[in-house]
């Protein structure tokens, strides 16, 4: 700095050469700092991990795999499977998002091509995201309120016991959470079609329908599959709603009608009051239902590299 | 002269309240290759999409057209436009063959939009037939059941011309068709269009006037929205009647 100079062009060298590094020490600084922000999550992921295997170890150090060969949770006798819960959160998952399937594909449809702009899809917009804010307990006291007495009508009309609550019930919650989700993934990745895809099937003659069929959704499926694996992600994860409505029964469901419970459901119901081996055998559960949600995802990026398509 | 294949009376297009074309009145004639020329923005590529009424398509520009197309003495505004696109084929600026299909799905992608069933040896036939006409069979013959998007973007734009030569259409539309091409593949674009025109009448959009003087028989220069000067290529190369065009021809705006 002290030799700087007008026109001295070995000053300005100096000059620029200490701007530099600091811009290095910088860059660094702002690179060390990143790496960190990522590695603390990694390793709370793995914390998590960790934790949930030491803490239910005891319970596979002394009934083996009996949590994944018998059926029965009887936390007073000892006895603890996974199986029903395993069952109840399969069941609900795959029910909610069959129900969810033609409503969100409809409405991906609908705004990602049909109504891409205007006031619908404007509105729709802003009722997903709000939907999406809405707290799940939230829709829990909406399906005690409307929906428990339906399926309760229903199942008198069918001559059933009138539970009320059971798997349907907490699908049908479920799907209702879902939907604005599905919906939403969809419309994006139908509204990122192409235009001169649309273009060369309509200018060969084909009908809005056809370009819809042939054109977008052959175009779409992978980001569309992706989108349902995302939403059967949080189906299965999904705790409050559920709870209140599933019946926290602690049975293989026999039916949709059967009151059951889920694995997130179980552990909300029953984590306050155990103790011992109960709890540990609910952290157990906890175990299963994390290796689920991540085998849910490894199955969508999968699914989404084998569909994938170039350009 | 020749049959006239296309005749347009009086042809305004609009996006919303936005003129884009201006009273044009033009024929287009049978088995000639007719270039449109102008300056960007001169609504070239808008009159070419009135021909297939592909630019009502574009319902959220508020797209629509006033005036009469005639094909072959019928007018297009009264015939399905389904039907009017698949007589009149259309290939775009940037080659875009169907990523998800077969090159041979993507041949004969027409049909299987429209739902036309045929007989597995009647497609075998129009593919065949389709890919030689655009030189490529000898090129893909071998792979015919591989998704289209490996190919390099000249036999890409080959293979759009044969998706919109298998229709068997009256007449093809071409925007700009190798203005995303290297000068090889160009040069060989052009050298099968001059093959195609013996059974099939090509319009073709070009910012590239040496291009419209090699291939073209009839050139139309369009000046903002309106056409100013038609006629045969050698005429309005050689001696054009507007001051417009020669300013144009000679590279004084464009």
């Amino acid at each position: 700095m002290t030799m700087m100079k007008a026109g001295d062009a070995r000053g300005a060298e100096a000059v620029s050469a200490s701007r530099l590094t600091s811009h290095k020490m910088k860059e660094k600084g702002f690179a060390s700092f990143l790496l960190f922000a990522g590695i603390s999550v990694l390793m709370v992921l793995g914390a998590f991990f960790v934790t949930l295997v030491l803490q239910s170890w005891p319970l596979f150090r002394e009934t083996g795999f009996s949590f994944f060969t018998t059926l029965r949770w009887a936390p007073m006798e000892e006895a603890f499977s996974v199986l029903p819960f395993l069952a109840g959160t399969l069941m609900t998952s795959l029910l909610s998002i069959l129900i969810a399937f033609p409503f969100s594909m409809a409405l991906s449809i609908l705004l990602g091509e049909y109504l891409k702009t205007g006031p619908f899809a404007a509105a729709f917009k802003s009722v997903t995201e709000l939907l999406a804010g809405i707290p799940s307990v939230i829709y829990g006291f909406w399906g005690i309120m409307i929906l428990m007495p339906l399926i309760q009508s229903l199942q008198m009309k069918l001559g059933l016991i009138p539970y009320g609550v059971g798997i349907l019930t907490a699908s049908l919650i479920l799907s209702v959470m879902i939907i604005p989700y599905a919906a939403s993934l969809g419309r994006d990745v139908i509204s990122m079609v192409p235009g001169e895809l649309k273009e060369a099937a309509y200018a060969m003659g084909a009908t809005r329908s056809e370009v819809v069929f042939h054109v977008i959704l052959p175009y779409a499926r992978s980001g569309i599959t992706a989108g349902f694996f995302l939403a059967l992600g949080r189906a299965v994860g999904e705790t409050m709603a559920v709870t209140m409505l599933i019946g926290n029964s602690n049975f293989i469901p026999r039916g949709i009608f059967s009151p059951a419970n889920t694995m997130a459901s179980v552990i909300a119901n029953e984590f306050g009051e155990a103790d011992g081996m109960h709890t540990t055998a609910l952290i157990a559960v906890g175990l299963v239902l994390m290796i689920l949600t991540g085998l849910i995802n490894y199955a969508g990026k999968s699914i989404m590299k084998r569909f994938q398509v170039g350009g | 002269m020749a049959d006239k294949v296309l005749s347009v009376r009086g042809l305004n297009a609009y996006y919303g309240n936005k003129k884009a074309v201006l009273d044009v009145n033009v024929d287009f004639y049978k088995n000639k290759i007719t270039a449109i020329m102008g300056p960007s923005g001169c609504g070239k590529t808008t009159f070419l999409r009135c021909l297939n009424r592909i630019h009502e398509v574009n319902i959220e520009a508020r797209a629509r057209i006033e005036g009469d197309i005639f094909l072959n003495g019928e007018n297009i505004a009264r015939m399905h436009p389904i039907l009017v696109r698949r007589r009149i084929g259309m290939v775009f600026q940037k080659p875009n063959p169907f990523p998800h299909m077969t090159i041979y799905d993507n041949v004969i992608a027409g049909y299987k939009l429209n739902g036309i069933k045929k007989k597995k040896h009647e497609f075998d036939t129009i593919v065949e037939q389709s890919l030689t006409r655009t030189a490529l069979w000898e090129e893909v013959k071998d792979s015919l059941y591989d998704r289209g998007t490996f190919l390099s973007g000249g036999q890409q734009q080959r293979l759009c011309i044969a998706r919109a030569l298998a229709m068997n259409p009256d007449v093809i539309l071409l925007d700009e068709p190798t203005s995303a091409l290297d000068p090889i593949a160009t040069a060989k674009i052009e050298e099968l269009l001059n093959e195609l025109k013996e059974n099939v009448t090509i319009i073709i959009v070009t910012h590239n006037m040496a291009q419209a003087g090699r291939i073209s028989d009839y050139t139309a220069f369009f000046y903002l929205g309106e056409l100013l000067e038609y006629g045969t290529t050698e005429k309005l190369f050689t001696n054009p009647e507007n001051e417009k065009t020669e300013n144009f021809l000679t590279g004084r705006f464009g």
